[in-house]
C-alpha cells in the first residue's frame, strides 16, 4: 500500500513539474492561435450578425439579416452556381487525370523520376506566375492554346473574355496546377497495394484491366475517397488563380464564393455580411468533412 | 515449341510499350509546356511575340528583357521582402512547432490529449474564415502594411505541430531518460537529443512552410498596400494589372517568381512530397 502511494505522489509530483514545463513549450504556439485562431472564429461569428463598417466605431445588431441578404441577393446564388461548375469541372477530371498518371507511373518505366517531376512542377509554382503565363496561352490570336485547337480545325475563343469560355478555360488551368498532388496521393495509395494481389490474379489469368477495376479500384477507395473530399475542400476555396486570371469576369461568369467573400470585406468594407459568407463557406466545408470522417469510419 | 508466335506477341508487346512511352512522356511535355513557352517568351523581342502561327525560338536571346522588367517593378525589393517573410515564418514555426511538439509527445500534463485533438480540430477551419477578424486585430494594434502581418499570424501551425510530435513519438525515450539521470533539462533533451534526430521532419517542414508563403498571395493582398511592402506575387499580380499588353516583362517577371522556388523543389524533392503525403494521412 504505501508502495503504491508514494509512486502516486511522485509521479503526482512529476506530472506537476511538467505541467509547468508543458505551459512554457506550448505558450507560443497557443499566444498564437488564441489571437490569430480561437479568437477569429468566434469572433466572425459574432460579426455575422451584425452590420459594421470597420472604419466606423458602432456596430449594430442585426440578427439574421445578414444571412437572409445572402440568401435573398441573386449575385449569391450566381457565385454558388459558379462554384460548384467549377468544384464539378475540375475534381472529377483532375482525380481521373491524376490517378491514371500515378498507375501509368506505378510500374516500371525509364525515366521515372523525371516524368513524377514533369507532372508535379505545375503544384509548386505560384498560382499568380501560373496565371499570368496561362493569360498569355490564352491570348485569342498569339495564344498557344488556339494554335494548338487550329492543328484540330478547330477555331478557339477568345478564351477569357467571353463568358461561356471563360469557366472552361479556368477549370483547364486549374486541373494543370492541381493534378500533381492527387498524383502524389494516388501513388502512395497504390504503392500500399501489395504486389502478390496482383500476381494472385496474374495466375488466374486476369488481364491489365481485370486487375485495375477488381484490385486497384476496390483498393484504393479510402484513397480515392479522401482525394475527392479535399479536392472538393480545396475547389470550394479557390481564389489566387481566379484573381489573376479572370478576375472573377467577364460578366461575373468566374466569380466564385471566395472572390464574392473577399469583395464584400476588402472592397466595399461590410465586415458583418462578409462574415456571414465565411460562415455559409465553413459550414459547407465542415459538412463535408463530417461526411468523409463517417465515411472513413464505417470502412474500417 | 516453334518460336513464332511468342515473336508475333513480342512485337504486340513492343508496340504496345511504345505507345506507353509516346502518351507518358507526350502528357508530360504538355505539362511542362507552359513553364517552356514562359521562358522562351521572356527571352523575345516583343515583334516576335506577337506572331501567328507562335514560333518557338528566339531569333536572338534577349536577356535584356530581365533588367527591364526589374527596371520596370522593383522586382528586387519584392524580392527581398518574399524572402524576408519567408524564412521568419520557417524558422519561427520550426521552433514553435517543435516545442509544442514536444510537450504533445513527452510530457505529461492534465488534458494532453483533449488539447491536442483540439488542436488537430482546427486544421478544419478555413483561412476566410479568420481572416476577417485577424485582420481587425492587425488593424487595430497598427501592423496593417509591414512585416509583422505577413510574419506573425503564421509563427504557429496545427500541421506543423502534428508533423513533428508524429515524428518525435517514434524517437526511443530511452535516449533522453538516460540523460535525464546525468540532470538534463527538457529543453536541453529538445535541442541535444530530440532535434538532431528529427532532421527529416524537420526539412519537411521547412520546406512545405517556405513554399507555401513565398508563393502565397490572398493574405498580402489584403493586409499590404505601400509599393515598398509588396512580396514577388503581389508584385507580379499589380505589374499584370499595368503592362497588360507587355508579355516579354511579364513573362521575365514569371520566370523570375518561379525560378527559386524549381531549384529549391528540385534539390528538396523528396521531402516535400513527403509532407504531401503525410498531409494524406493527418485524417
Amino acid at each position: 500500500m504505501t508502495v503504491t502511494r508514494r509512486t502516486k505522489t511522485a509521479s503526482n509530483r512529476l506530472q506537476g513539474r511538467d505541467g509547468l514545463h508543458a505551459l512554457l513549450f506550448l505558450s507560443p504556439t497557443l499566444v498564437i492561435f488564441t489571437t490569430f485562431v480561437i479568437f477569429p472564429v468566434f469572433f466572425s461569428f459574432y460579426l455575422s450578425f451584425h452590420q459594421w463598417n470597420m472604419f466606423s466605431s458602432q456596430t449594430s445588431f442585426v440578427g439574421l439579416a445578414n444571412y437572409s441578404r445572402m440568401l435573398r441577393d441573386p449575385e449569391f446564388w450566381t457565385v454558388v452556381k459558379n462554384t460548384l461548375v467549377y468544384t464539378l469541372g475540375t475534381v472529377p477530371l483532375n482525380m481521373a487525370i491524376s490517378l491514371l498518371v500515378a498507375f501509368m507511373l506505378n510500374q516500371k518505366v525509364f525515366g521515372k523520376k523525371f516524368l513524377r517531376t514533369a507532372f508535379f512542377a505545375p503544384v509548386i509554382i505560384s498560382p499568380v506566375a501560373a496565371a499570368v503565363i496561362w493569360r498569355w496561352m490564352y491570348d485569342p490570336n498569339f495564344g498557344l492554346v488556339n494554335y494548338m485547337l487550329s492543328f484540330a480545325g478547330i477555331r478557339g475563343p477568345n478564351w477569357l473574355n467571353e463568358s461561356h469560355s471563360a469557366m472552361f478555360a479556368l477549370i483547364l488551368m486549374a486541373v494543370w496546377k492541381t493534378m500533381g498532388t492527387n498524383m502524389v496521393l494516388f501513388s502512395a495509395g497504390l504503392q500500399g497495394i501489395p504486389d502478390t494481389y496482383y500476381e494472385a490474379a496474374e495466375i488466374d489469368g486476369a488481364g491489365a484491366w481485370t486487375k485495375f477495376w477488381r484490385i486497384t479500384v476496390p483498393l484504393l477507395s479510402p484513397t480515392t475517397f479522401f482525394i475527392m473530399v479535399m479536392s472538393l475542400i480545396s475547389s470550394f476555396q479557390a481564389f489566387d488563380v481566379v484573381y489573376v486570371l479572370t478576375s472573377g469576369g467577364p460578366l461575373g461568369s468566374t466569380k466564385v464564393l471566395v472572390f464574392y467573400l473577399y469583395e464584400h470585406a476588402f472592397k466595399f468594407f461590410e465586415m458583418g455580411y462578409a462574415s456571414a459568407i465565411a460562415y455559409f463557406l465553413f459550414i459547407t466545408l465542415i459538412i463535408l468533412t463530417l461526411l468523409q470522417i463517417k465515411f472513413m469510419k464505417s470502412r474500417v | 515449341m516453334p518460336p513464332m508466335k511468342p515473336t508475333a506477341r513480342t512485337i504486340l508487346h513492343i508496340n504496345k510499350r511504345t505507345l506507353f512511352y509516346l502518351f507518358i512522356y507526350g502528357a508530360a511535355l504538355a505539362t511542362l509546356a507552359p513553364f517552356i513557352w514562359m521562358v522562351l517568351t521572356s527571352l523575345k523581342d516583343l515583334n516576335e511575340i506577337f506572331v501567328y502561327p507562335p514560333r518557338w525560338l528566339p531569333k536572338t536571346f534577349h536577356f535584356e528583357n530581365y533588367a527591364r522588367a526589374f527596371q520596370a517593378a522593383p522586382f528586387g525589393r519584392y524580392y527581398l521582402n518574399s524572402l524576408v517573410v519567408a524564412v521568419a515564418v520557417t524558422i519561427g514555426q520550426l521552433i514553435t512547432c517543435s516545442m509544442a511538439a514536444f510537450a504533445f509527445a513527452r510530457l505529461r500534463f492534465r488534458g494532453r490529449d483533449a488539447l491536442f485533438l483540439l488542436f488537430l480540430g482546427t486544421m478544419m477551419i478555413p483561412g476566410q474564415v479568420t481572416m476577417i477578424p485577424t485582420f481587425m486585430v492587425l488593424h487595430w494594434i497598427g501592423w496593417i502594411d509591414s512585416y509583422k502581418a505577413l510574419i506573425v499570424p503564421g509563427l504557429a501551425s496545427a500541421f506543423g505541430t502534428f508533423l513533428l510530435r508524429q515524428f518525435f513519438m517514434t524517437i526511443p525515450r530511452e535516449l533522453e531518460e538516460a540523460a535525464y539521470i546525468d540532470g538534463c533539462s527538457k529543453w536541453r533533451a529538445l535541442w541535444h537529443i530530440i532535434l538532431p534526430l528529427s532532421r527529416p521532419a524537420l526539412a519537411t517542414l521547412a520546406i512545405f512552410t517556405f513554399m507555401g508563403v513565398f508563393n502565397d498571395f490572398m493574405w498580402a493582398l489584403i493586409v499590404l498596400s505601400s509599393e515598398e511592402m509588396r512580396t514577388v506575387q503581389l508584385g507580379l499580380a499589380i505589374f499584370r494589372d499595368r503592362y497588360l499588353t507587355e508579355w516579354d516583362l511579364m513573362m521575365a517577371g514569371s520566370v523570375t517568381a518561379t525560378l527559386p522556388i524549381l531549384v529549391v523543389f528540385f534539390f528538396a524533392q523528396k521531402y516535400f512530397i513527403k509532407g504531401i503525403t503525410l498531409s494524406g494521412l493527418k485524417e
